[in-house]
């Protein structure tokens, strides 16, 4: 019953060692981006399961009486400002496997080692 | 190192994470606790600034400056990104031939553009009181203006986004938050407090500083992603490949 | 079923739905494809979010992970496999997606 009570969480840590093996085993630059982001998405899932309350509604007061329980909204702010900037830092990353593509003609990790004056 | 190394390595990592993560967990207290020491003081702070919606009260009023990070964050990402994706010398750039767009879509895009552009200003409008806000709203515009793209055609995209307008736009609104906290300065406060009149709970002026700061971050994002997705498009549609490489 | 049941059975299905969909993303090999699927996962996170009671990160995630990140990755990969081919594909196709 605890695991139940726990799963949230674990669900954020098997989502978070998924997306790292998709990074590891990746042989496509954009691919390994992909997984990144899902990687990102596990610690939303952590924040949220965190401020998460039993029978609480949205910490929004606009048609409810401020009585109402609340879920937690600090963790919310945390996670919204979390997704737009980490959209933008993927498509900075994106933009340096074009780059990439451009100067060494390949998309592959594999062939990519070694530093090339 | 190999393939396969690399991936044992991993796997040995991944159980002691695991193993941590498990230990970890069951520290914690459990799913649905009704003990949240920072939410019901964020709450309660909220109520007292006559913010209806808390996230925006905790995003734009009690914690401001981690706000104003994430929004220069945005910016030095948009702008890494216009830099790295910039024309280099060599590439020709050909106009895209229009492809096949059913009429249904075109009719559809035609419909939803403006429906979601608007929809798109009310939620940064009304980020201090319902859902919503400035990161979200200006997400929405941004792809409400690409329903042009989807719909129609690409250089009617062009046509519809000034470019150069949209750069100043992004730069202006990303100073102007950083701006609006001098008014607390100004007050003789500390910088971005909440020093403009509070008004009544649930009206659209109420609030103060936080829907003026909605209102900056909207445009920023807007502008942003726009941009952003204008650097890509012309990757991917316009540019060609120089005849040589490298 | 009490009203907290109900919610508890919610969240369980909406986390289901959100760890198929992550793993099948983090083993799509194939971008293209992957781009589909983190899409879905994107749709699945916006309604884990809003059975969580958080509209305002169930907007976000709706506007940014289902429609601009498929998106750009989506370019990208034309951008990278238009050079890879050395020359220009056959018609100007526009990307379906959305």
């Amino acid at each position: 019953m605890t695991f139940v009570k726990l799963l949230p969480f674990f669900a954020a840590g098997w989502v978070f060692l998924v997306g790292l093996y998709g990074l590891v085993t990746s042989r496509n630059l954009v691919h390994a981006v992909g997984c990144l982001a899902v990687a990102q998405s596990s610690t939303y899932l952590l924040l949220l399961g965190v401020g998460y309350r039993s029978g609480g509604t949205a910490p929004v007061f606009g048609d409810t009486t401020t009585h109402q329980p609340v879920v937690d909204p600090v963790v919310q702010a945390l996670t919204l400002t979390d997704i737009v900037v980490g959209a933008t830092v993927t498509a900075l990353l994106l933009g340096l496997v074009i780059q990439t593509r451009k100067r060494h003609g390949t998309v592959d990790p594999d062939e990519l080692t070694g530093l090339r004056g | 190192m190999s393939a396969r190394l690399r991936v044992r390595l991993f796997l040995g990592a991944a159980a002691v994470v695991a193993a941590a993560l498990v230990w970890a967990i069951t520290g914690l207290p459990r799913f649905g606790t009704a003990v949240h020491p920072y939410g019901s003081r964020a709450v309660a702070a909220a109520i007292r600034q006559h913010t209806a919606n808390a996230v925006s009260s905790v995003n734009f009023d009690q914690r401001a400056l981690d706000t104003l990070g994430e929004e220069s964050i945005l910016y030095a990402a948009v702008l890494g990104a216009i830099v790295l994706l910039r024309r280099l010398g060599g590439e020709r750039r050909e106009t895209p031939r229009p492809g096949k767009v059913l009429p249904t879509t075109r009719l559809l895009g035609a419909t939803l553009a403006p429906v979601t552009i608007l929809t798109g200003v009310y939620i940064i409008a009304h980020g201090a009181l319902t859902p919503g806000g400035g990161f979200q709203g200006g997400v929405v515009l941004a792809t409400g203006l690409h329903l042009a793209y989807v719909a129609v055609d690409y250089r009617v995209l062009e046509r519809v986004r000034p470019l150069a307008l949209l750069e100043a736009a992004e730069a202006t609104a990303a100073g102007a938050f950083a701006a609006l906290g001098l008014a607390g300065l100004a007050a003789g406060r500390a910088y971005l407090e909440n020093v403009l009149p509070l008004g009544t709970f649930g009206q659209l002026s109420s609030s103060g500083l936080v829907a003026v700061l909605n209102a900056a971050v909207g445009v920023e994002v807007a502008s942003g992603v726009t941009v952003l997705l204008a650097q890509f498009l012309e990757q991917a549609v316009e540019l060609a490949e120089p005849e040589e490489s490298q | 079923m009490t009203t907290a049941q109900v919610s508890y059975l919610l969240i369980g299905l909406a986390l289901v739905c959100v760890v198929v969909a992550a793993t099948a993303a983090a083993l799509t090999r194939d971008p293209v494809r992957q781009s589909v699927v983190l899409a879905v996962l994107g749709l699945s996170l916006a309604l884990l979010f809003t059975v969580l009671e958080a509209p305002d990160v169930a907007l976000s995630q709706l506007a940014v992970g289902t429609a601009v990140t498929p998106l750009l990755i989506l370019l990208t990969v034309r951008k990278v496999r238009r050079g890879a081919a050395g020359k220009r594909p056959e018609g100007q196709r526009k990307d379906d997606e959305g």
